[in-house]
C-alpha cells in the first residue's frame, strides 16, 4: 500500500513538473516591442537596417526560447524556429533580446525568415515548442509611421503605444532594453521625496511586526485554550473511567480487601499469565543477525589509527 | 634582446617582488585594520565576547587586510571575481549564509517560553522599534532611504538579518553593517545593563513573574508550521529567514528527525559561523571599509541597541499597567526582546539575580528574547519589501 501511494506520489509530481515545464514560457515571455519599417534606428551585425521584434523575459530566472516559433502567419505557426544550440538564446532575468525580420535566416540565430510589411496589418505570434500553444502575439497597425515602433507602455505591461523617439514623457524606441528608463529606484524616490523623516516608514512597519506577532500571539492563546480543554476534558474522563472501575472491584474484593490481598492477587495473575515488562533489549548467547548498512558503520565515520 | 648585467637583472626583480610585498603596499588604513582585527580576536579570547562570532571576523580582518598589490591582477582579494576568497564570500553577497544560519538557530531554540505565554510576543515586537528609531536617525544624517534601511537592521542585534537585508539594500555597506552588528551583540553585556537600569525602579526589578505551564509536544510541533504560515503570509519577503527558521525548529521538534537537527544545529551552523564570519571580516578591506560612513554606521548601530533595549523595557512597563497584579511582568526581560539569543536574556536574568537571588527570569527573558528573532525577521521582510 505503502509503495502504491510512493508511485502515486512521484507520478503526480513528474506530472506536475512536465506540465510547469511546458507552461513555462506562457505569461514569462512577451513581445515588447516592434518595429515594422526601420529607416534611420537599429543596425544589424551586417550592417543593414530592417524591421525588429523585441521578446523579453519577465521572470526573475533565465528563459530559454529555442525551439520556440516567431510568425506572422496566423495558418503557419511554425514560419521561424528558433534554432538550437545558441547559448545567446537563453535570455537571462527580466532581459530583451531582438530578432531582425529581415527573411535571412542564413545570418544567424537572430534573423527571421519573414519580414515585416510597412503599410499593412502585421500579425506576430509566438508559439511554444508544441507547435500548438500560443505563447504571445500582436496586431501591429498598418498606420504605425517609418521610424516609429509600437512598444508596450512598460516592459510585458497589457497596453501598447507608438513611440516616435520624441523623448518627451518617455517616449523613446528602446530596442534591447527596458520600455522605460529609469535611472532610480522608483520606491526609494517616493520614500525620499514624500517620507524624508521616516516617519511614515516605522509606523507602518512597527504595525505590520505588531500585527504578525500579535497574529502569532492570538493564534496561540487560541491553540493553548483548546489543547487545555482537551487535557482536561481527557483527564476527566480518565477519573470518571477510575471511578468505574472502583466501583466494579469493590464489591468482588469485600469491604475488608486490603493492600495485601490486591498484592497477591496481582501475583497471582502475573504468574498465570507469565506477563513481564516491556524490555528494551534482551541478553543472550545466540548469535545475532543484522543487515549490514554503511549508514551507521563505524568505519566511515571514526578516523582510522595511524600506522607507524 | 637589450643587454642587461646579471647585477640589474636580480635588482630589477628583486625591486618586482619588494612591489609586490605587503610591506610596500602597506597604509596606515591597513595598520588600523589590522589593529581592529587583533582587537576582536583579543576580545574573543581575553574577555570570552562572543568567541564563536569574533574569532572568525577577527582573523578575518586579517586576512582581509594584508596589503598587496592590487593592480597586478593576483586574484587573490575578496572584490576579485574569481578568487577564492570571493567564491566564499559569495555567500554573503548573494545572501544564502543568513538563511543557513537561522536554519541552525531554528532547530537550537527552544520555543517553549514563548509558547506557554505567547503575550512575550509582543516585547519582542515593541523592541523592533530600535531598527525604526536608528532609521529615522540614518535619514536624518542624510543617508539614502534603503541605505539607512540596512543600517537600522543592527538595531534588531541579529547579525544574519543585517547581512542578509544588507546584501539586498546596500551592498557596498554590508561589510561595515555586518562587523558593526556582530560586535554591538557581544557589547550586548556592556551596552544593556546601564539602560536597564536606568529605566527601571528597584521594585520593578524584583517583581516575580509566574512560572510557566507545561507546553504538550503537539503545541511545539504546530508553533513552527503555524509560525511559518501566518509571519510569511503577512510578509512573503521573509520567507528565506523565517522559513528557514521554522523549518530548522520543526526539525527538532517533531521527533522523528533528530539526525537533521543535531546535524543543522551543531556541524552545518558550525560551518556557516566559520565561513561566514571569516568572509565578512574579510570584506572589510581597508579601502572600502575607512571610510567616514562608517564611523555614522557604528554610531548608528549603537544608537540602534540603545533605542532596541529601551524600548523593550518601556514597553513592558506600559504593558504592566493592564495587567492584574498577579500577571505583571519583570520589565528586565524587556531587553531581551532584541534578538542577540540567548546573550540578552542571560543578561535579564544575571540582573534580576542582582537584586533578589532567588528571582530567575531566563525562561521567562527567552520568551520575547526568540521572539525577537522572529520579530526582527519580519522587519527586515517589511523593509526589504518597501524598499527593494
Amino acid at each position: 500500500m505503502k509503495r502504491k501511494l510512493l508511485v502515486l506520489a512521484l507520478a503526480v509530481v513528474a506530472a506536475g513538473a512536465s506540465l510547469c515545464n511546458a507552461q513555462g514560457r506562457t505569461g514569462s515571455l512577451f513581445i515588447n516591442e516592434v518595429m515594422v519599417q526601420n529607416d534611420s534606428n537599429l543596425v544589424d551585425d551586417f550592417g543593414q537596417r530592417s524591421g525588429w521584434i523585441e521578446l523579453y523575459n519577465a521572470k526573475f530566472a533565465p528563459l530559454e526560447i529555442s525551439s520556440v516559433y516567431i510568425t506572422n502567419d496566423r495558418n503557419n505557426p511554425t514560419k521561424y524556429a528558433i534554432p538550437l544550440g545558441d547559448i545567446n538564446t537563453k535570455i537571462p532575468k527580466r532581459q530583451h533580446v531582438v530578432f531582425f525580420a529581415d527573411n535571412m535566416p542564413s545570418r544567424g540565430t537572430f534573423h527571421t525568415s519573414f519580414k515585416l510589411e510597412p503599410g499593412k496589418d502585421n500579425w506576430i505570434g509566438l508559439y511554444d515548442s508544441d507547435k500548438q500553444t500560443l505563447i504571445d502575439s500582436v496586431l501591429i497597425p498598418a498606420s504605425l509611421p517609418a521610424g516609429a515602433s509600437y512598444a508596450r507602455t512598460a516592459d510585458a505591461a497589457g497596453s501598447w503605444s507608438v513611440r516616435t523617439d520624441s523623448g518627451a514623457d518617455g517616449d523613446y524606441i528602446t530596442p534591447s532594453s527596458s520600455n522605460i528608463i529609469r535611472d532610480t529606484n522608483p520606491k526609494i524616490e517616493t520614500f525620499a521625496q514624500r517620507d524624508s523623516n521616516g516617519f511614515a516608514m516605522t509606523i507602518m512597519a512597527m504595525c505590520v511586526v505588531f500585527s504578525a506577532l500579535a497574529l502569532l500571539c492570538i493564534c496561540f492563546m487560541a491553540i493553548s485554550a483548546l489543547n487545555q480543554r482537551a487535557a482536561r476534558k481527557k483527564a476527566k474522563a480518565e477519573a470518571s473511567a477510575a471511578e468505574e472501575t472502583e466501583a466494579v472491584n469493590t464489591p468482588a474484593l469485600g469491604k475488608d480487601a486490603n493492600e495485601e490481598i490486591a498484592a497477591a492477587i496481582a501475583m497471582a495473575l502475573h504468574d498465570h499469565f507469565d506477563a513481564h515488562d516491556r524490555e528494551s533489549a534482551v541478553l543472550t548467547i545466540n548469535k545475532v543477525k543484522r543487515a549490514y548498512s554503511p549508514w551507521s558503520s563505524k568505519i566511515y565515520n571514526m578516523r582510522q589509527t595511524p600506522h607507524k | 634582446m637589450t643587454d642587461v648585467s646579471f647585477g640589474d637583472f636580480l635588482l630589477s626583480n628583486l625591486q618586482q617582488f619588494w612591489e609586490f610585498t605587503g610591506f610596500y603596499n602597506c597604509t596606515w588604513q591597513h595598520l588600523v585594520m589590522l589593529a581592529v582585527g587583533l582587537f576582536f580576536i583579543w576580545l574573543a579570547i581575553k574577555k570570552n565576547f562572543e568567541p564563536m562570532l569574533l574569532v572568525p571576523i577577527g582573523f578575518g580582518m586579517l586576512i582581509g587586510n594584508i596589503p598587496f598589490n592590487t593592480t597586478a591582477g593576483l586574484e587573490i582579494g575578496i572584490y576579485d571575481e574569481g578568487s577564492v576568497l570571493n567564491i566564499l564570500y559569495n555567500g554573503v553577497s548573494a545572501g544564502w549564509y543568513p538563511p543557513l544560519i537561522f536554519l541552525g538557530i531554528g532547530a537550537m531554540t527552544d520555543f517553549t517560553a514563548l509558547i506557554a505565554n505567547p503575550k512575550l510576543m509582543l516585547v519582542g515586537a515593541a523592541a523592533q522599534f530600535g531598527i525604526f528609531g536608528a532609521y529615522m536617525v540614518s535619514l536624518a544624517l542624510g543617508f539614502a532611504p534603503d541605505q539607512a534601511g540596512a543600517i537600522a537592521i543592527i538595531g534588531g542585534a541579529d547579525g544574519p538579518t543585517a547581512i542578509f537585508l544588507s546584501s539586498k539594500l546596500a551592498p557596498n555597506l554590508m561589510g561595515a553593517i555586518a562587523v558593526s552588528a556582530y560586535s554591538y551583540m557581544a557589547l550586548v553585556p556592556v551596552i544593556q545593563p546601564p539602560i536597564m537600569r536606568l529605566l527601571t525602579t528597584k521594585k520593578e526589578r524584583v517583581i516575580k513573574m509566574k512560572p510557566a505551564r507545561q507546553v504538550a509536544q503537539s503545541e511545539k510541533i504546530i508553533f513552527p508550521i503555524v509560525g511559518l504560515i501566518l509571519t510569511c503570509f503577512v510578509v512573503p519577503t521573509g520567507i528565506p529567514l523565517l522559513g528557514m527558521l521554522f523549518f530548522g525548529n520543526l526539525l527538532r521538534e517533531c521527533g522523528v528527525t533528530t539526525r537533521l537537527a543535531k546535524t543543522a544545529s551543531n556541524a552545518l551552523t558550525d560551518i556557516v559561523t566559520i565561513l561566514l564570519g571569516m568572509t565578512v571580516g574579510a570584506s572589510t578591506q581597508a579601502t572600502t571599509f575607512l571610510t567616514e560612513k562608517t564611523i555614522f554606521i557604528f554610531f548608528l548601530g549603537f544608537m540602534a541597541f540603545i533605542i532596541a533595549s529601551a524600548s523593550g523595557v518601556l514597553f513592558v512597563k506600559l504593558f504592566n499597567l493592564f495587567l492584574p497584579k498577579s500577571k505583571k511582568l519583570n520589565p528586565l526581560i524587556g531587553n531581551a526582546g532584541v534578538s542577540a539569543v540567548p546573550m540578552s536574556a542571560r543578561i535579564s536574568n544575571n540582573l534580576g539575580l542582582e537584586y533578589d537571588p532567588s528571582n530567575y527570569l531566563l525562561m521567562h527573558a527567552m520568551g520575547p528574547n526568540v521572539a525577537g528573532v522572529i520579530g526582527s525577521a519580519v522587519a527586515a521582510g517589511v523593509l526589504l519589501g518597501f524598499l527593494a
